[in-house]
This record gives structure tokens, C-alpha cells and sequence, in this order.
């Protein structure tokens, strides 16, 4: 795909880091854009609509990553994905259940 | 992270009979209950904690693979196993779907990390579809727990 071409590096904010449901979150953002998003961590560059890709780089809390989108949304693209990010993916906490009490809190 | 750090072998099922997303989280959960790694008083909490989580959005990640999971207090550390069914079983997964192969986990709340390492290495396996094949080709926990070895030793990812 043609087009501009965005990036920009952030850090992974959120505690329990890029696990299974910030990945989905993540790909159902890049995912509503045209162009191609793709995450860069140290020698990985994968595809960032791919939540498998996207759970391949285990990135940590406080590990950087570079987001890079190419095509005509690229820079709205970006700018999505790094407030997504940096907000550390706002209900991305999963509920864990109390012994016996059926209650769930959220994580910190 | 390795396989062989989380999956506990001998709660390896093959044979999945479940034919819907609740039991074939409460066959695993049995399973890893017999196999003496979680404790039997729990079983119903997890199953329902797992669930919990599958209402978030389901952990069926397309390619007929789930990763049903969840972090539970009763465990000290992480505690895994895998389930192979030969029919599939709707999991609302993303593509749609039917699931053949699961992987389940159990984390301590406070260990994101090794839930994360796990998942970076379940991910970075299941994109071989060598892997993929031979695991749900295969028919017993032996044949599993091989297949899991040779990922270890890095026999399908370089």
C-alpha cells in the first residue's frame, strides 16, 4: 500500500503488559484503519492487526515499542495507537475471582 | 519461557469430549485437578474465573487454537496444559472457527510476567504450522508432550 508513513516509539505502561487482552484490543484499533500497522521490539517487526503477532513480542511493562503505520490514515493511525498505549489500555484488566465469594476486583 | 516450565504432563487430554466452551473448560480444569495441580475444593471458582474471562472477549485466537485463562489465588505458580479435540468446539473464536486445540493457563495474580513469557512462546510456536499439525495430528499425551519438547529444544522456531 501506498501512502505516508508514520511511527513512533512508546513504552508499554500497563502492569501486566502486552498480554492476550491488550493485544486484542490493540488490533481491533490498528484494524479499523486502511493502512498497514505494523510493532517494532528490538529484532521482531511484526503486524500489528495480528493479536498471535502481537502476544509473539511479550512486551513487558516498561519495555519500548515503535508503532509504524504506512497508507493514507497512517498518522491518525498512529496517533490512536499511541493513546491507547499510553493510556495503558483503559478496561484491559481481567477480573479475578475471591476464594468461594464469587466477587472479582481489578487489578491494579 | 519453556513448555515444559507450565504444561504439567500429566494433565494432557487428547481425547476432549466436551462439545461447548464451559465444558471443555471444566474437562481441563478436572484434568489439571487429577493430576494433582490444582486443589479440588477450587475447581468450580476456576472454571467460573476462566469464563469470567472468556466474556472479556474469547481467548479462541483463530487457526482452530484457544488459551482459555485466568489468574487465581490458588496457585503459586504457573500452572498449564493443553486439550486436543478431534471434533472442535465452538469458542466464539475470532475467524470464526471451530477450536482443536487448547491451551490452558492458571497464574498467579502476582506473576504477569510468567503469564506474559508463556504466551510469548505459545504464540511464537503456533505460528509454525508444522506445530500446529503435528499437535493436533497427535493422539496421545506422549505424542504431545514430544512435540512440546522438540518446540523447547527450538526444533520448529529459530
Amino acid at each position: 500500500m501506498s501512502g505516508q508513513i508514520h511511527s513512533a516509539t512508546v513504552t508499554i505502561v500497563n502492569p501486566q503488559g502486552l498480554h492476550m487482552r491488550p493485544a486484542y484490543l490493540f488490533a481491533e484499533t490498528a484494524a479499523r484503519f486502511n493502512s498497514r500497522i505494523e510493532l517494532v521490539k528490538d529484532d521482531l517487526r511484526i503486524d500489528g492487526k495480528s493479536v498471535l503477532s502481537i502476544l509473539t513480542l511479550g512486551a513487558a511493562q516498561g519495555s519500548t515499542v515503535q508503532l509504524v503505520g504506512t497508507g493514507p490514515d497512517a498518522s491518525d493511525a498512529i496517533a490512536s495507537l499511541v493513546s491507547l498505549v499510553e493510556s495503558g489500555f483503559p478496561g484491559e484488566t481481567e477480573p479475578v475471582l475471591k476464594n468461594g465469594t464469587g466477587e472479582h476486583h481489578d487489578d491494579p | 519461557m519453556r513448555f515444559s516450565d507450565f504444561v504439567k504432563t500429566a494433565a494432557i487430554k487428547v481425547d476432549v469430549a466436551a462439545t461447548t466452551k464451559e465444558e471443555v473448560i471444566r474437562e481441563l480444569v478436572q484434568s489439571l485437578v487429577q493430576a494433582g495441580e490444582l486443589k479440588a475444593g477450587e475447581l468450580e471458582n476456576i472454571v467460573q474465573a476462566v469464563m469470567k474471562r472468556e466474556e472479556l472477549g474469547s481467548t479462541g485466537i483463530g487457526r482452530g487454537i484457544a488459551v482459555p485463562h485466568t489468574k487465581h489465588p490458588s496457585v503459586t505458580e504457573l500452572v498449564g496444559t493443553v486439550g486436543i479435540s478431534q471434533t472442535g468446539v465452538d469458542f466464539q473464536s475470532l475467524d470464526g472457527e471451530k477450536v482443536q486445540l487448547f491451551f490452558m493457563l492458571i497464574s498467579p495474580p502476582d506473576r504477569p510476567r510468567d503469564h506474559l513469557r508463556a504466551l510469548e512462546n505459545i504464540s511464537k510456536q503456533l505460528q509454525d504450522s508444522t506445530f500446529c499439525r503435528f499437535l493436533k495430528q497427535s493422539r496421545s499425551a506422549t505424542d504431545i508432550q514430544q512435540v512440546l519438547e522438540e518446540a523447547d529444544n527450538n526444533q520448529f522456531v529459530s
